[in-house]
Formats: C-alpha cells, sequence, structure tokens
C-alpha cells in the first residue's frame, strides 16, 4: 500500500482548471477541416410500417451534401447485444432464450419507437441539414403500439417484433423456488406487495455527439464519441457492425460530460455518422438535442414487481419471492439482457440472512425507447425491492425497521458469504455501518420529535436503507459463464520516461469521476514522485492499447489495480538496476519515498529519476536486462466487490398538498479503501440526488394510446433542481475487499442505489399514522402523495 | 438572407454576418469558436449555456444573435483576469463543484450574477438563485459550497 501523503488525501481535481476556464473538449467543440453536418429524420409514430421514403426534395436542397436510409448501408449489420441468455450455452437460470431481434442502425422496414431513426441527412452547415431533413417524406403506415411493462405480454397486444412471441425477450430465474415455496408455508406473517420502479432517463448534462473522419491517405477512419468506454465502441463497430478493421479504426472519447450508463452503449447514431464519412468522403458531426436525447439515449429501470416476504414471529427473514416483469423497449440495447437479470436477481440477498430466496424476470419488448443500465442498473431495483420489503414485513409485525434489520444482519465477515442467488459476498460488516448511522442520525431522539410532530398535525418520517451492491466489474470467467460477450478485465501501462516522469494509460475512462487526480495520486504515492510528474492518459484507443472503459464501478478497483500491477513491475526492474549501480544484490533493494535503498547501509541509495535514466541510458547497466522502464498489465478481479452502507432519510409530508420536503439526509458508506475522500463524497451526493430524483420527481412516461414519450423534454421531465435538495451528511466505515490489493470496493454507484428506497421509506412512515404501509409507485409526486392519503382517510 | 451584427465578446469586437435564425449560443459556439458556453437542453431549462451579456447572466439559447447586435458579453472564457481565476472559479475548484464540467461555465456565470445580488447568501437564496441551472453530477452540495466560499472570499477582498 501507498504510505504517501498524497495517497487518502482530498487532493483538489487537476482537471478542473480547464473546465472552470471553459477549455474542456467535448465532442460538440470538435471542428475538422471540411466538416458537414447530420440530421436525422425520426419516426414520430410508436410502431409504423415505412412504405417507402422520398428523399429528393432533401438531396435538392442547398447545402445537402447527401441522404442515406437503411437500404443504402448494405454491408452494415445489425447494432450488437452484448449479453445472451441461453439454455444450450448452459447460462444458468434461462427458462425461456433470448430472443434478439434485428437492430439495423437505420431501419427500412419499420419504425419501433418514436424517434426511431430512418434515414439522415448531411449538410455544409447544421442548418442545412434540419431543413433537408424536413424535406425528407416517409410514408408511414401507423400500426397498433404497446407501451406499458404489464400489458406488453397480455393477450392481443401489439408485437414489435413479429419473431417474439407475446413481446417475451427473455425467461429467467434465480434462487430455489422450492425451498422458497416452504419458507412461505412455514412462516408466521407474509407481506406482499406491488412495486413499480419507474421508466427513468439518464439526462447526463452532455447530449450525446459524434464526429467522424475518414482519411484516404491511411484508410483509417477516427471517430470521436461521448463514450464511457472507447475500446468497447472501437471492438464493436468494427468487428461486428461496420466490417471493417479494427486497427484502422481509432475511437477518441475527450472530454464527456457525465454519463450515468448511457454512454456505455453503441448506438445507431454513432454507426451511421462513422458510415457515412467515408461515403461523403468528409468529416461529418452530429450532436443529440435534449429532444432527440429524451428520445434515444438508453433508458433505466422500468420494472413491475410482485414481491413476497416471510417471516417468523420474531423478525427473522425466512423467504423473499420476487417476480418481475422488465421493459426492454424497442430493441436489445448493448447490455440489456445482464440488467433486469445478473445486475438484480443476484442481489436480492441484500445484507440480510434470509431463508429461501427465489425469483423470476420476464423481459418484454415494447415500442418505446431500448432500456439498458443506467447508473446502478438492475442494483438500485433490487435494493428497492428488498428494502422495501423489509419495511413492509416490519409493518406487518407491528416491529421497529431498525430493530427489524438488526435481527437478520449477516454477521460481520470476510473472505466469503455465499448468498443465496449466486454471488459471493467480498467483505463485510452490515451492522457496523447500521449503528454508525443510527448514532449519527440520532434515531431515538427523532422518533421522540416524530411522535411530537404528530400530535400537532405534522407529518414526519425517516426512511432507512441497508444496502448492497456488486461492483468492482467484473471476473472475466464468471460473467462469460453467465452469458457476458466480453471480458471485462481492465488494462494499465506505466511508461516511465528518461527523466522520471510517468505517463499512465488506462482503459477506463473518466466522464466527471477524475481519473487524472486518483490515479496521479495512486502513482505518486507509490513511486513517491509528485504528482506533477505524473500524468494520466485515458479516452483515446490510439493511445491506450485496450481497455474496458467505466461502469459499475470499476475504474478505482479495476483500473486502478492494473496501474497497481505495472508500477509493482517498474519497481522491481528499477530494483535490479539500482542494485547493479549500487553494487547490491536486488533482494537486498528496498525502494520508498522514490529512493532505491540497501537494506541496512544508511547513505547507499538511488533517486528514481537516476534509475528511469540509466534504464534508457544502459551504459552501465544489469547484464541480460532489457532497456526501458515500460511496463503493461492486465487485471481481470477474482470476483465482483460488494460496498454496502446504510442510509437514512427524514422527510416532511404537508397533508393538504402531499409535497414532500427532505429535512435531512445521512449516509453511511462503506466503499473499502479510499483514494480521494473529496471525490468519494462527491460521487455520492450526486448518487443520492438522481435517487431521490426518482423518488419523487423522475419518471418517463409514454401515452398509452399513442406511444409518445410525453415527458420528453426538461420542461416534462423534473430533473432534480438545487432548491428541491438538502446537504448530504456523508460518512464511512472501512471495510477493505480482500478481492483486490488496494482493498478498494467502488463508490460511483452507491448513492443512487441506497437513496431511493430511503426516501420512498421515510414517506410511507410519515404517512403510517394513517394505516399506509406501502406505496405502490414512483414517483412520489405531491398529485400520488395527496392521492394516497385520501385513499387512507377513506378507509381504502 | 444575412444580417450584420457587432459585438463586443470578452473585450474583443466581433463582426458578422449570420442567418436570422442563429441562435446567439451557436454564434459564440460556431461563429466565434468559443466553446466554453455549452448546449445541454433545447427548452432554456439546463442553464449550461448561460453568459453574461450587457451585466445580465442571460441564456445564450434564449436568444437570436441579431439580438445581441450591440450587445457586451463575457462568456467563461473572459471571466479569468490576467490569468488570475475569478473567486467564483477558485470556489468551484476548492470545493469540488463540478464533476464532469458540463454544466460549470453555466453555473459558475449564474453564480456571478447571485453573487451580485447576493453577496452574502443563504443556501436557500443560492439555492433559489440556481433553479435555471441543472447539474446531474453533484447532487448540487458541492456547488452550495463552492458559492459560499466564493462570497466569503468576494467579501475579503
Amino acid at each position: 500500500m501507498a504510505t504517501a501523503s498524497v495517497y487518502g488525501q482530498p487532493i483538489k481535481r487537476r482537471e478542473d482548471p480547464r473546465f472552470i476556464t471553459g477549455r474542456g473538449r467535448y465532442v460538440d467543440d470538435i471542428k475538422l477541416t471540411g466538416m458537414t453536418y447530420a440530421a436525422f429524420v425520426r419516426s414520430p409514430h410508436a410502431h409504423a410500417r415505412i412504405r417507402g421514403i422520398d428523399s429528393a426534395g432533401a438531396k435538392a436542397h442547398p447545402g445537402v451534401v447527401a441522404v442515406f436510409t437503411g437500404k443504402d448501408m448494405t454491408g452494415v449489420n445489425s447494432l450488437p447485444c452484448g449479453w445472451d441468455l441461453r439454455k444450450d450455452k448452459n447460462i444458468p437460470g434461462v427458462v425461456q432464450d433470448l430472443i434478439m431481434p434485428p437492430h439495423m442502425p437505420l431501419s427500412s422496414d419499420a419504425a419501433r419507437h418514436v424517434g426511431d431513426p430512418v434515414a439522415v441527412v448531411i449538410a455544409d452547415s447544421q442548418a442545412a441539414a434540419l431543413d433537408g431533413a424536413e424535406k425528407v417524406v416517409v410514408d408511414w403506415e401507423p400500426l397498433p403500439a404497446v407501451t406499458g411493462t404489464e400489458r406488453a405480454s397480455q393477450p392481443g397486444q401489439a408485437l414489435v417484433h413479429a419473431s417474439v412471441p407475446g413481446n417475451a425477450a427473455f425467461k429467467w430465474e434465480i434462487g430455489d423456488r422450492a425451498a422458497a415455496d416452504a419458507a412461505f408455508k412455514s412462516a408466521a406473517v407474509v407481506s406482499k406487495k406491488r412495486i413499480v420502479n419507474q421508466r427513468l432517463v439518464a439526462n447526463a448534462m452532455e447530449p450525446r455527439a459524434c464526429a467522424a473522419r475518414f482519411d484516404e491517405a491511411t484508410g483509417e477512419l477516427t471517430l470521436w464519441v461521448t463514450s464511457q468506454n472507447p475500446h468497447v465502441h472501437r471492438l464493436l463497430m468494427a468487428a461486428f457492425v461496420l466490417g471493417i478493421p479494427e486497427h484502422k479504426m481509432r475511437v477518441i472519447a475527450p472530454d464527456v460530460g457525465g454519463g450515468f450508463g448511457s454512454k456505455i452503449f453503441v448506438y445507431n447514431e454513432e454507426v451511421v455518422i462513422a458510415w457515412a464519412a467515408h461515403q461523403v468522403k468528409r468529416p461529418v458531426r452530429w450532436t443529440a438535442t435534449r429532444r432527440e436525447a429524451y428520445l434515444t439515449d438508453a433508458q433505466g429501470r422500468d420494472h413491475v414487481t410482485d414481491a413476497e416476504i416471510a417471516l417468523s414471529r420474531d423478525g427473522k427473514i425466512l423467504g423473499l419471492r420476487v417476480k418481475t416483469t422488465a421493459n426492454l423497449g424497442a430493441y436489445l440495447s448493448t447490455f440489456a439482457p445482464a440488467v433486469p437479470t445478473f445486475l438484480y436477481g443476484t442481489l436480492l440477498n441484500g445484507v440480510y440472512t434470509i431463508g429461501a430466496i427465489h425469483c423470476e424476470v420476464t423481459g418484454v419488448f415494447t415500442n418505446t425507447t431500448p432500456v439498458d443500465a443506467y447508473r446502478g442498473a438492475g442494483r438500485p431495483e433490487a435494493a428497492y425491492v428488498v428494502e422495501r420489503m423489509v419495511e413492509a414485513g416490519a409493518a406487518a409485525l407491528k416491529m421497529d425497521v431498525a430493530d427489524l434489520r438488526r435481527r437478520n444482519f449477516i454477521p460481520k465477515f470476510s473472505g466469503a458469504f455465499q448468498t443465496l442467488v449466486a454471488v459471493s459476498y467480498d467483505s463485510g460488516d452490515y451492522g457496523a455501518a447500521f449503528d454508525k448511522l443510527l448514532q449519527i442520525f440520532d434515531y431515538r431522539k427523532f422518533r421522540a420529535e416524530q411522535a411530537e410532530a404528530r400530535k400537532h398535525g405534522r407529518l414526519l418520517g425517516v426512511g432507512f436503507s441497508a444496502y448492497i451492491e456488486a461492483c468492482s466489474i467484473a471476473p472475466s470467467k464468471v460473467v462469460g459463464a453467465l452469458g457476458a460477450g466480453a471480458g471485462l478485465y481492465e488494462s494499465g501501462v506505466v511508461r516511465v520516461h528518461p527523466t522520471g516522469k510517468v505517463s499512465v494509460f488506462t482503459g477506463s475512462h473518466s466522464h466527471g469521476q477524475g481519473h487524472e487526480t486518483t490515479f496521479a495520486q495512486l502513482v505518486a504515492g507509490e513511486l513517491g514522485i509528485a504528482m506533477d510528474d505524473v500524468d494520466i492518459i485515458h479516452g483515446d484507443t490510439g493511445a491506450v492499447a485496450f481497455g474496458m472503459g467505466t461502469y459499475g464501478s470499476r475504474s478505482a478497483s479495476v483500473g486502478g489495480t492494473a496501474i497497481l500491477m505495472s508500477l509493482n513491475k517498474v519497481k522491481e526492474k528499477g530494483k535490479k538496476i539500482a542494485a547493479h549501480l549500487l553494487e547490491a544484490a536486488p533482494a537486498d533493494i528496498e525502494f520508498t519515498g522514490g529512493q532505491f535503498s540497501v537494506k541496512g547501509v544508511p547513505g547507499k541509495s538511488i533517486g528514481f529519476a537516476q534509475v528511469a535514466l540509466t534504464a534508457y541510458v544502459p551504459h552501465n547497466y544489469p547484464e541480460g536486462l532489457e532497456p526501458g522502464l515500460d511496463e503493461t498489465s492486465f487485471y481481470d478481479p477474482s470476483n465482483f466487490c460488494f460496498p454496502f452502507g446504510a442510509h437514512a432519510c427524514v422527510v416532511e409530508v404537508e397533508p393538504e398538498t402531499g409535497r414532500v420536503t427532505i429535512l435531512r439526509y445521512v449516509a453511511v458508506d462503506d466503499v473499502g479503501n479510499v483514494i480521494n475522500p473529496m471525490i468519494v463524497d462527491g460521487m455520492v451526493h450526486g448518487g443520492i440526488a438522481q435517487g431521490v430524483g426518482q423518488a419523487l420527481w423522475e419518471g418517463a412516461r409514454y401515452d398509452e394510446e399513442s406511444g409518445q414519450l410525453v415527458t420528453g423534454s426538461m420542461m416534462d421531465y423534473a430533473m432534480p433542481k438545487a432548491d428541491q435538495l438538502p446537504l448530504y451528511e456523508t460518512a464511512r466505515t472501512v471495510t477493505p475487499t480482500p478481492v483486490n490489493p488496494l482493498g478498494i470496493k467502488g463508490a460511483g454507484e452507491t448513492g443512487t442505489i441506497a437513496s431511493t428506497p430511503a426516501v420512498v421509506n421515510a414517506v410511507v412512515d410519515a404517512l403510517s399514522g394513517m394505516g399506509v404501509d406501502h406505496i405502490e409507485a414512483m414517483p412520489l409526486s405531491p398529485e400520488r402523495v395527496w392521492k394516497t392519503i385520501q385513499a387512507a382517510k377513506a378507509g381504502r | 438572407m444575412k444580417l450584420p451584427v457587432k459585438m463586443t465578446i470578452n473585450g474583443q469586437s466581433q463582426s458578422h454576418e449570420v442567418e436570422p435564425r442563429l441562435l446567439l449560443v451557436h454564434y459564440i459556439r460556431e461563429v466565434i469558436g468559443l466553446t466554453g458556453t455549452h448546449v445541454g437542453c433545447d427548452t432554456s431549462q439546463c442553464g449550461a449555456c448561460t453568459i453574461e451579456m450587457n451585466g445580465q447572466a442571460v441564456k445564450a439559447c434564449n436568444l437570436f444573435a441579431v439580438q445581441a447586435d450591440g450587445a457586451t458579453i463575457m462568456t467563461i472564457e473572459g471571466l479569468a483576469k490576467d490569468g488570475e481565476l475569478h473567486p467564483i472559479q477558485q470556489g468551484f475548484w476548492e470545493k469540488h463543484g463540478l464533476q464532469c464540467g458540463f454544466c460549470t461555465p453555466g453555473m459558475i456565470l449564474a453564480a456571478k450574477q447571485l453573487l451580485e445580488r447576493y453577496p452574502k447568501p443563504t443556501e436557500q437564496q443560492i439555492r433559489h438563485q440556481l433553479e435555471g441551472n441543472l447539474c446531474r453530477c453533484t447532487g448540487y452540495h458541492n456547488i452550495v459550497k463552492a458559492i459560499e466560499w466564493a462570497a466569503e472570499h468576494m467579501a475579503a477582498k
């Protein structure tokens, strides 16, 4: 472990000066010589057959360079889905094989959701491209559509794809049905609830964008794209979609303005722009408008679940049965099938000792925007089910919610806790995090205040959430056995220059996470050099050999470990060089504080820079040792890491209006070791805000009749604002993971996972005095809460 | 049809012929080449395009370039003077008031107006004044702290 002073410190971010002075460089900031601009023609219908497309008027429009439809894109393949669920591949739990209908970059036969692109207009200016797009005439034959999650598989509904009976994309299960059924038979109390986890839109502040240039001289295609994983983009686009040699394609993800999952995936527009740049022999740029982002960025969540919890009289959780329908949208996005299965069902054990669990999931197609990973991806849905059901169970038993949790926590362990749902936890002390939360929060005092407030007609409530998540994604062997089409290791290259300065190349990507600071802290700490002497390079397949990118809270734990491995190789080689220069045995050399020294011989030492210089000017050099100091490592974790924690939210509900105000929010998280606590706290804050947004305001709503997204702009979709949110109180417990040598678990998604159930539980608690023990759907808008209050008053 | 526009941006006079439908934000980004002003939405909710025009914080997506004829404009690129960060910029850096950085230029210029109106703002005043600027990364906590830091340091000057 690093001991230098920079490691573990709240160091200001090195990337900030460019952002606070307006010198960030995002994709839409890129201007290329001879650049053209693209505008897409999109379906105004949720479902419609394309009888024909007339682009003559667009082609004749001044400034228009080209118009392409799907029929022009011969030789271009379907967008790939990188996760399979098939019995013949021995993927566990498959009840019905995943059906993968084609997802063409520009659809030629039919449009299957509003916004589905069917043509692209490329022009000398953005204005000319937009004018041209308006002149493309599509002869639509509107078809019946289905948007609702539950409705999708009911008899008589429209079929999104003719090849998918009942719109059922797959059926999957996990756990032990017989054991769960037996547990319910023996239970003293059973609580059954319908839980709707509504659809969300990621809303990264930077809309998606891409720019492509084909170089006739070299045959190289360069794509600048808002990507969380440029190498994944390159691999999928080159090998699967465009069929071009991977070494002739360079993908650059420069500054990217937030991702939250939505920029993992390969999108239609990116394929079309990359292909079109070759066709028109000029660079092409496209930037989504926010409206296009709402219609086409992969959306999140959208589960309808029936859950049951079985408890003994003394509050032991005997069983959990979960039946979920997951809406996948119109097409399979890149990792869509993994989200409601292996990223969801495997987390239903929560932080509790549970007698038996069974979960079954049906994935359905609908005429809506595709659904894929959104911050947390499956794990928030699982935590929401578990934490809502635990509180529903406590209500049924008339037991205190904190007390019930404490009776069921998995005891402290390190090494392995085998859950009932396949995964094995790495290390945990769930009770300790919860106890710390109660202590900071002063639970008893709050209950007294709450009782006093109720006497005066004020509705206060507290909600808890004791969550766990799986991150540090992921052990390749494990995910391969579960259906992943890729490995999920990470690469890290440490290149020491002759002057002792260091360039580090990582395959993970920063779009707000602060890699340029965090990784420099790691490297500077390990090598005993100044952070200014370390450069972190990411986001360019032309610079970084390979990588898998950033998602699933993996950058520090997986990407950081790959860098650490290379640092260790640098140190080992440095010891050999130093031993030679100091006339000692390599085994007698120790490296601390940037100095190679002979153990037990004071004053006999040599600096890191001198060793670096010797590696490149090897005049006096060990026999048989290669020159240079440049090391590469790939780290493939042996297991997921499982961060956990406990959050508490205090709300006040206005009885007359149903308006919910957050009075206090306390978070205790355990993400293992922390490199930069300021950055981790910042990520927790943002995650909490997103989870609160889901609980109280956000929701993508489709009109059942027309299939239109009625929340398709920032006027209609309720993004959380500054004056709706509180200051957050954050604290940590530290349980290092034994999985990686850094002891880091991952911090990117914890806030989002924890906060939604905490807020909803708080509102339910506030209304518990009038007999409310559950609210089926989110967001808990004033309207929904008011209706809940009215129904409770009416005794319904 | 194109119309002439003249304005001063970050102390430099600019003169161009533009289409009347060209938005001011696109003029600043595409014609002038100052890309620190961002476009995050198309309904004037997000505030990423906030600039200072004639001393007022305005959303540059809400104006045509021709409406800014004769105006004096400052964008994020013009805020630091002689290489010295403005206290608001410094505050965002000190207090980790940004993550992806996309909303930041607009946030900073909105904060500038906020502090002109309320030199010693309360937390609630800061939050209320930032209603027109969205951030998806920070949950606003550190943005509030950054502006409080700036207020303290501007008062001390």
